[in-house]
């Protein structure tokens, strides 16, 4: 190296100390050995951490497969099988699939009802939870955490529990599904939504308290129509995981297309045509409303740039 | 000009019209399809299929049990059960301290309340209305009541007395009388009366933790003490703990796994590193196709192949995560900096060199960030997939609900349930943001 350097501040005590004994200089020899060994170092731990991930998912994959009922490698050869079987059938019975699409169709339609309205209940809770939940917008800024809190919990909770305990109570349905999707999709918008109005401008809101608005006129006219074009682009994705969780649900009991598939799975063979013509009916509406609410999103998010 | 501001004022107006539309045609719109939806999810109707009995015993056994004294009318064995199971049977000769037994079996209920078996003969003392006795036998339960009208909480026919007060429930038919006291709480949790540490204060534990006395042969008492309570015969909680362990394991093993594998296929389906359209479209459809076919599908055809457990959960998380990664890696992929790729290149670096030293670093913080993320979203899904496939805490959940009176249980599998994800939450974003801060000085 041409020229000494000059060690950077916040490099470890050891180091300092060679700093003073050379009078501020540091020869370029130890600067080598430091950055050397900081290196071996660096490597080191991520070698460590590479080796203790690996072990991990190994001694996982391990444990999982001796849980199982069937093992991995027994059972990946037969991956196929079944889908063969219900394309096979299927196959076998290609006249009668438009037939069934046209039986499934109410059920599907249930199944993105449930989708719609839990989101859409859920995004009127979580909006309402957010405006409590932000500093300078919130009606009572006291009970601020325990808004936040709130969602937090309603965030965790997996929509089954809600919806076999509200199973038990209402009898199978769609409701008890709404509700179960509804809640925890309060909770997770509701997260999402308060980090949006923590970016809100502040004046409409004072211009509307200087004219005697209320809280609720107040967010209404002041707060939402900024946050408006955000909070529509985290529904739609809300939505899209919404329908999958919605055609989990009905195949735990709550009705729409999940619980026609269970039906249509217990047959077993020699009525696997109609599994796959739901299997067909499902894959085509997550795929059209992924799109959908993907192009939809991106425009929202072109015109926010204006 | 005249013309000119009429022209902006026809198009200022209209543009007011078009808002004033929208600000009242979307709230019309909501209203309208929850409308739609509350006509054909017949809520109106919800109300004449909901049970409220069933909401009822769910409540109210989720924080309270009962503990039954019976005797067989015949035989005259009198019996103390918790909850009614054998689990929970006290052994022959012992009570709790408001039951003695004897010659007479006295059975306090608090409050004034007092049952006695005496002989085949039944009393039951309630305060502010009387004594009823009853001899319950072959010529029916034969029960005599204070003078006047029944009350309504009393129900009683030839061959059966039910008498429900607040200090519990009496039930008496020719061949069985059986008393329930209700408690608050959840019965035997710690340990189930066959334990030597059952019915032990919090300081007496401590104390014997310490001591040198063994109270289970060749065992520590600590260990003795862990043994007893993983190995509760009532609420297995070993078993309990090792599925929420096993759910982790799904959604740990699913979600890096995906990661994992989706990293090498997000570079082909990278428009900057893979310039061949066709293998671009290629890629993103198949993770189209993984994404699209949803976790529900993944885990009904691979418990076909897999048999129930949490490896089938693991790969049906694995799949669908490998189409969403797939996604959000080559959409990161096509937002790299290309300076820092031509900088490693000008090394001389070959292609692997040049991803690994100029692409990954750039990457990790963001992908690893994601793949956190999902962990905890994934910890939820790994709850359900369980319900469906057979494994971790969800098929636990199911199965308490599916038998309708371990309600106890659920409610202690739900508290767990929430424990578990908040956890999971917590840890996944204590990372995330020391990825975000050793980001700032990594580079």
């Amino acid at each position: 190296m041409p020229y000494p350097m000059y060690l950077p501040a916040e490099n470890s005590g050891d180091n300092k100390m060679v700093d003073q004994s050379a009078g501020g200089i540091m020869p370029t020899a130890a600067i080598r050995g430091a950055y050397l060994a900081q290196n071996r170092r660096k490597r080191l731990y991520g070698g460590v951490l590479l080796v203790f991930f690996v072990a991990l998912m190994a001694g996982g994959f391990d444990l999982a497969d001796a849980r199982n009922a069937g093992g991995f490698w027994n059972g990946i050869t037969h991956v196929f099988d079944f889908p063969a079987e219900v394309l096979g059938e299927a196959a076998g019975k290609l006249h009668e699939l438009p037939a069934h699409f046209v039986t499934f169709l109410p059920a599907l339609i249930e199944t993105v009802n449930i989708a719609g309205a839990s989101t859409l209940v859920g995004a009127m809770m979580a909006l309402v939870f957010s405006l409590l939940a932000t500093r300078g917008l919130a009606l009572w800024p006291r009970a601020i955490p325990l808004f936040r809190r709130l969602m937090d919990v309603m965030r965790a909770v997996p929509e089954i529990v809600i919806a076999l305990v509200l199973i038990f109570i209402l009898g199978g349905g769609p409701v008890p599904a709404m509700i179960a999707i509804a809640f925890h999709t309060a909770g997770a918008l509701g997260k999402l939504f308060s980090e949006v109005n923590e970016n809100v401008d502040l004046k409409p809101v004072d211009g509307l308290a200087s004219v005697g608005g209320n809280w609720s006129q107040r967010m209404l006219f002041g707060v939402v129509p900024q946050v408006a074009p955000n909070y529509l682009s985290y529904m739609l994705l809300r939505f899209e995981i919404n329908i999958r969780a919605s055609a989990i649900l009905g195949f735990v009991g709550a009705g729409g297309i999940g619980y026609e598939l269970k039906n249509a799975m217990s047959w077993g063979q020699g009525k696997y045509d109609e599994a796959a013509a739901i299997f067909l009916l499902l894959f085509a509406t997550i795929v059209v409303v992924d799109q959908a609410s993907g192009v939809i999103r991106n425009r929202l998010s072109a015109t926010e740039v204006h | 000009m005249t013309a000119l501001t009429m022209d902006h004022r026809i198009a200022a107006s209209a543009r007011m019209q078009k808002k004033r539309l929208f600000a009242f045609g979307i709230p019309a719109l909501i209203f309208v399809y929850l409308a739609y939806i509350f006509i054909s999810f017949d809520v109106a109707g919800l109300y004449h299929r909901a049970d409220i009995d069933n909401a009822r015993t769910l409540v109210a056994d989720s924080y309270s049990y009962k503990t039954h004294v019976a005797r067989d009318n015949r035989s005259g064995e009198v019996s103390v059960a918790i909850e009614g199971e054998r689990k929970g049977t006290y052994p022959e000769g012992s009570s709790p301290d408001w039951v003695t037994l004897g010659d007479e079996t006295v059975v306090d209920l608090g409050a004034g309340h007092i049952v006695t078996y005496a002989g085949t003969q039944v009393s039951y003392d309630i305060p502010g209305y009387g004594l009823v006795t009853a001899d319950p036998g072959r010529n029916g339960v034969q029960a005599e009541f204070p003078a006047g009208e029944l009350p309504e909480w009393i129900n009683a026919s030839k061959n059966r007395v039910t008498i429900t007060t607040e200090a519990g429930r009496l039930t008496i038919t020719r061949n069985r009388t059986e008393v329930l006291r209700y408690f608050t709480g959840w019965e035997l949790f710690f340990f189930t009366l066959d334990s030597p540490f059952h019915g032990k204060g919090l300081g007496e534990m401590i104390g014997l933790a310490f001591s040198s006395d063994r109270v289970v042969e060749g065992k520590s008492n600590i260990a003795a003490m862990v043994d007893q309570f993983l190995n509760n015969k009532m609420w297995q909680h070993a078993s309990v703990f090792w599925a929420i362990f096993e759910t982790i394991l799904m959604a740990f093993l699913g979600t890096f796994g995906a990661a994992i594998i989706s990293l090498p296929l997000a570079f082909m389906a990278a428009k900057n590193f893979t310039p061949l359209r066709s293998v671009r479209f290629g890629f993103r459809r198949v993770f189209d196709f993984l994404r699209g076919v949803d976790g529900l599908i993944w885990t009904i055809i691979l418990s076909r192949a897999f048999g129930p457990g949490p490896l089938t959960g693991a790969l049906a998380i694995l799949l669908t995560d490998t189409g969403s990664f797939g996604k959000m890696f080559s959409e990161a992929l096509e937002n790299v900096d290309k300076k820092q790729i031509e900088g490693v290149a000008s090394t001389g670096a070959k292609p692997l060199q040049r991803y690994r030293f100029g692409v990954i670093p750039q990457l990790t913080p963001v992908l690893l960030s994601q793949v956190l993320y999902y962990l905890e979203s994934n910890t939820r899904s790994a709850t359900i997939i369980g319900a469906i496939t057979g494994g971790g805490i969800g098929l636990l959940l199911t199965q308490a609900m599916v038998t309708q009176k371990d309600w106890e249980e659920v409610s202690y599998y739900i508290i767990l349930i929430l424990l578990m994800v908040m956890m999971m939450d917590w840890l996944s974003g204590i990372l995330r943001r020391k990825l975000i801060k050793g980001d700032g000085g990594g580079h």
